[in-house]
This record gives C-alpha cells, structure tokens and sequence, in this order.
C-alpha cells in the first residue's frame, strides 16, 4: 500500500522537522542558563574566598588600592537605584500625561502619528543619548550649579529618563486603549465629565497595564549602560544631592572589565550577577503580572 | 479621540479639571516631542557640517579626530551579518516549535518561553561579560566580529521569537484546519502555508532586531574589540559605530565634533530601518484585517 508508507514517510519528515526545531528552541530558552553559568562560575572565586561579606559591608569601592583594598558594592547599588527612580519620576508624567492627552484631547491622526513617532524615538541608541547628555544636558547643569562638576545623579536621570520616555508612553497609551468602551460609556451614562471619567474609569482601569510599562522601563533604565556611563560622573560613593556625581553598577563593569584582574574581576562578575536578578526580578514580575491581571496588553 | 462621550460638564468645577487635564496634557506632549527635536537637531548641528564623502568612505586617523569612518561601517555590517546569520534560524525555528510543534501551555513550551522572557531581561553589558568569557575565551574566538555578532545574536534572539510568535499567532485561524484537511503534513503546512502568512510580521520583527544590533554599544566593548583598521576575515578585531562614539565621546580629547557625525550616521542609518520596521507592521496589520 503506497498510501500508508507515504503517510510513515509524512510522519517521519515531521519527526526531524519537529526534532530539529526543538534543538533550536531548547538551545534558546537555555541560552539565558548557559550566561547565568558563566556568570557563576566567573564570580566563583569571590564567592569562594568568602569576599561575598565584604562586598556588601564595605563602605569603598577601590578594589586596587594596595594599601587598602576595599569592595563595597553598596554605593553603586544605591547609585544605580536612585538614577532609575529619578529617571522614573521625570518620565512618568510627561509619558503618561502625553498618553492621556492623545488618547482622549487630541484628533485621531495626532494620536497615530505620536505613536509612529515615539515608535521610532524607542530605537535611538543609548549611547546618542549618553553623547548628547555629555554635550548638553551636562554643560547646562554646570551653569545652573557653576561648583558642581555637571556629571551627577540629575544628568543620569534626565537622559535616562528621556531615555524611558517613548516606552512609558506607549506602554500607557496601549494600557488606556485596552479600556473597555462599556465603562466609558456607563461613566458618560453617569453624567460624569471627561476630566472626572478619565480620572476615576479609565486611569483605574488602566492601572494594571501602565505598571508594567513602568517596571518594563525600570528594568531597562537599570541595565543601561551607555547613557549613564557618559553623563553620570563615574564616582562610586552615595549622593548626598542631586548635583553630586554617582556610578551605577553597569557603568563600573564597563569601565573597570577591561583591565581588572583576579579578585576585582571575580567581583566584577558578582555585580553582573545581582544585575541580572534585579532586572530578571522586575520582568518576572511584569509576566506574572500580565498573566494574572491584564491578558492582551502587550508591553514593550 | 477616542469613543469617549463628552457630557457637557455641569459644574465650573468640573470644567476647570478638564481644561486643566488638556492642558497639562497638551504640554507634556509637545514637550517630549520638543526634547526629542531638540536631540535630533544638535547632532545634525554638530555634525552635518563634518559629513561628506570622505568622512563616510575614509580611513580612521588619529584616534578619530580626523579621517572618515570606513572600516568602522564594514565591522558593523560584517558584526551585523554574524548576527543575523545565527539569529534568525534560532529565532523562527523556536517560534515555529513553540506554535506548531508542541502543545501549548506543556511543560516543555512553558520552560522554554520562560527561558527567552528571562533572555529579554538581561541587561546588554551583561550579554557582554558572557560574550567575551563565552564566545571570546571559552571558545577562543578572541577580541573578534565574529566574537560580537555571536553575542549580539543571544541578545536579539527573544525579540526574533517573540514577533515571530506574534505573526504566528495572527495567521487567520481557518489556514491551519484546512492545509491539515488538504492532507499536508505539518512540515509542509508550516513551510508552505503559515510561513507565507507570517513573512510579513517576521520581516518587520528582523528590521526591528537590525535597528536593536545596530544600536548596540555595551555587548560590543568586550567582545568585537577598538580595532579602526578595516577587517580582513571574520576573526579580526573590528569596531563598529556605536563603540567608536563612545569612545570619542570618553576616551579621546576633543573628540566631540567626530562624535557627533558619526552619531549622526548611525542615528540616520537606525532611524531609516525602524522607519522601515513601522511602515512594514502597519502594511501587514491593514493586510490582516481585509483577511477578515
């Protein structure tokens, strides 16, 4: 019967189809296994020599000094914190007060062509915002504050937050579209106006959604390193105002990767390490969020 | 504007919050678009006057203050290549598995979307640490193109599933009941049928992870290597674009001017295939929805 061993020979083709393309969709969901590996088995030797303690009760980050060597990571997690919270909080507004504006104020082609356009501002690289926050943003701190270095947590925060700004707003304006008309239309039914539906239906209802655009730009913002890099002044030490120049972790591994050795690179390797739980904290929370509260609104 | 009724609103009160709400609202809009044409315009200030012939099609001299960008382009195009060449097979075929080969919500297909969101969550620098003990090292590949496009590959890789499941996901539901009712078999039907129906989406998911890999800087440093001088083979040093303004803008004294043409070229290059990734999503939706 030539039918049943075309169908066997069908059948078999679609095995290796199918065996192959499972090789190469284990090797990428694996992939992130294989970078966590490296990652362990590079910060191996800190954790081994038992540095782990000092890495977090250090007060200094001078891993070459001879004299006194010290390993403290706090202030760069500090740093890193608070230029992503400024970054936050300047971006958050403006995004989400964009998205209300073309959502609900604007005509429908100023909507849609917002959208274009912030769809393309979301692919500037980083480090055309890092070059343009050094030649600009920074000189215009020094005039604001003439005995402050320019290079500080506010530099990192406005670039960074002008960084995360097409993403908020975007993410906000697929959150308030994801609405249901129903609720609007029960709002207007209420004799509600817009500024009150707006304020008490959709932001509401959107709330969900405009979240996890915000921890999808935190988790973006934290692992940046060439828009802060460039602007943020490179001092590992914890600010004590705005003008004061930080160093976030990401930076310290750019700059320092290229010549460290021994312990300061195993320990190099540790901070990679708790970057990565940060930012694969902050995304695990949006997909379980995205799961459970809001199925269909995309992110990023 | 949106389906949102506008009651006339009954009490001053509620007038004065609405004129407030559109304006606030108003202001902040202008204004990000105004910060972002007040980006563009200073590097086209900076650096239009600096780009010509020479500047696109000359060697590096100098550290960079002087000479053309060349051979940094060809790195980015020759980095870019490896990318793209590793990336896309993994890429579709793990979306391919993960729609048409295993059951959804499995174990296995759980594990491995899990695997790739978590893969989007790793921070570029650290994608570089990897590449340069992985690729660069382990592999002995060395400070090579091939070196930075294998790890830029990892780092594109769930962007390429991602929009490729979508595309996936939006083939009009009756295709894949009537290829298996023809009597095709999955592979053919999956080569054949729904491959066709998703090239559209797919190609804009590639365009989108052109425009991620060319703007990349911080998975490069440790992994392609600073060499300006045009490369021969794959495993040569080779810096692209992105890690030569970074090296201007920190490393070489004035350096600022070259930076700025040079960012001016990759923004340029960056912002015509995002331009190209919108307008071909946009085709395919329209396209979608005369399918229905």
């Amino acid at each position: 019967m030539t039918s049943s061993k075309n169908t066997s020979l069908f059948r078999s083709v679609d095995r290796i189809t199918g065996g192959v393309l499972g090789l190469l969709a284990l090797v990428s969901g694996g992939m992130v296994l294989l970078i966590v590996w490296h990652l362990l088995s590079g910060a191996w030797p800190a954790i081994e020599a038992g540095r782990l303690g000092d890495f977090f009760t250090d007060t200094k980050w001078q891993p070459g000094s001879q004299r006194d060597p010290q390993f403290g990571v706090v202030p760069m997690l500090v740093g890193s914190l608070l230029v992503t919270l400024l970054a936050v909080a300047l971006a958050l507004p403006m995004g989400l007060a964009s998205a209300i504006f073309h959502r609900y104020y604007a005509p429908d082609f100023l909507e849609h062509w917002n959208r274009r356009i912030m769809e393309l501002l979301i692919g500037v690289p980083a480090v055309i915002f890092g070059f343009w926050g050094l030649m600009v943003v920074v000189p215009a701190i020094v005039q604001l504050a003439p005995d402050t270095p320019g290079q500080s947590l506010l530099a990192g925060g406005i670039v960074l937050g002008l960084m995360i700004l097409p993403l908020i707003a975007l993410t906000s304006q697929a959150a308030l579209q994801a609405v249901p008309a129903a609720q609007l239309q029960a709002a207007a039914g209420l004799g509600l106006g817009r500024a009150r539906t707006i304020w008490s239906v959709a932001l509401p209802a959107a709330k969900g959604g405009i979240i996890t655009g915000i921890l999808l730009s935190m988790a973006r913002a934290v692992g940046e390193t060439m828009a802060v890099v460039l602007v943020c002044g490179n001092v590992p030490q914890i600010p004590a105002s705005l003008f004061d120049p930080i160093r976030p972790i990401t930076s310290t591994i750019a700059l320092e990767m290229g010549y460290a050795t021994a312990s300061h690179k195993a320990l190099l390797f540790c901070a990679a390490l708790i970057l990565v739980l940060f930012t694969a904290l902050l995304v695990g929370w949006c997909s379980f969020r995205r799961i459970k509260h809001d199925p269909g609104i995309g992110g990023a | 504007m949106t389906s949102l009724p506008q009651p006339r609103p009954r009490s001053p009160g509620s007038r004065w919050l609405d004129r407030t709400f559109a304006v606030a609202g108003a202001l902040a809009a202008f204004l990000s678009l105004a910060l972002f044409t007040w980006l563009i315009w200073d590097l086209v200030r900076l650096g239009l006057p600096r780009l010509s012939w020479d500047f696109l099609f000359g060697e590096v001299d100098d550290a960079g203050r002087a000479g053309g960008i060349a051979p940094l382009l060809v790195s980015t195009l020759w980095i870019l290549l490896c990318c793209l060449v590793v990336a896309i097979p993994f890429g579709i075929g793990c979306a391919l598995w993960l729609s048409e080969f295993v059951r959804r919500g499995s174990l296995v297909a759980r594990l491995v979307t899990g695997g790739v969101d978590l893969l989007s969550s790793v921070p570029s620098i650290v994608f570089g640490l990897f590449g340069m003990v992985f690729f660069a090292q382990t592999l002995g590949m060395g400070f090579s193109i091939l070196s930075g496009g294998l790890t830029l590959a990892c780092m594109i890789l769930p962007l390429l599933v991602r929009t490729t499941l979508t595309a996936l996901e939006s083939i009009p539901a009756d295709l894949r009941p009537a290829s298996a009712a023809l009597g095709l078999t999955r592979t053919t039907s999956t080569v054949k049928v729904l491959l066709p129906a998703a090239l559209p989406g797919i190609v804009a998911g590639i365009t989108l992870g052109i425009a991620r890999a060319l703007s990349e800087t911080a998975a490069l440093l440790f992994t392609s290597g600073y060499a300006t001088r045009m490369p021969g083979s794959f495993f040569d040093s080779g810096r692209a674009l992105s890690v030569h303004i970074y090296d201007l803008a920190l490393n070489v004294a004035n350096g600022g001017p070259m930076a700025s043409s040079s960012a001016l070229v990759l923004l340029t290059l960056i912002l015509v295939v995002n331009a190209v990734a919108v307008a071909l999503s946009e085709h395919w939706l329209r396209r979608r929805h005369s399918f229905s």
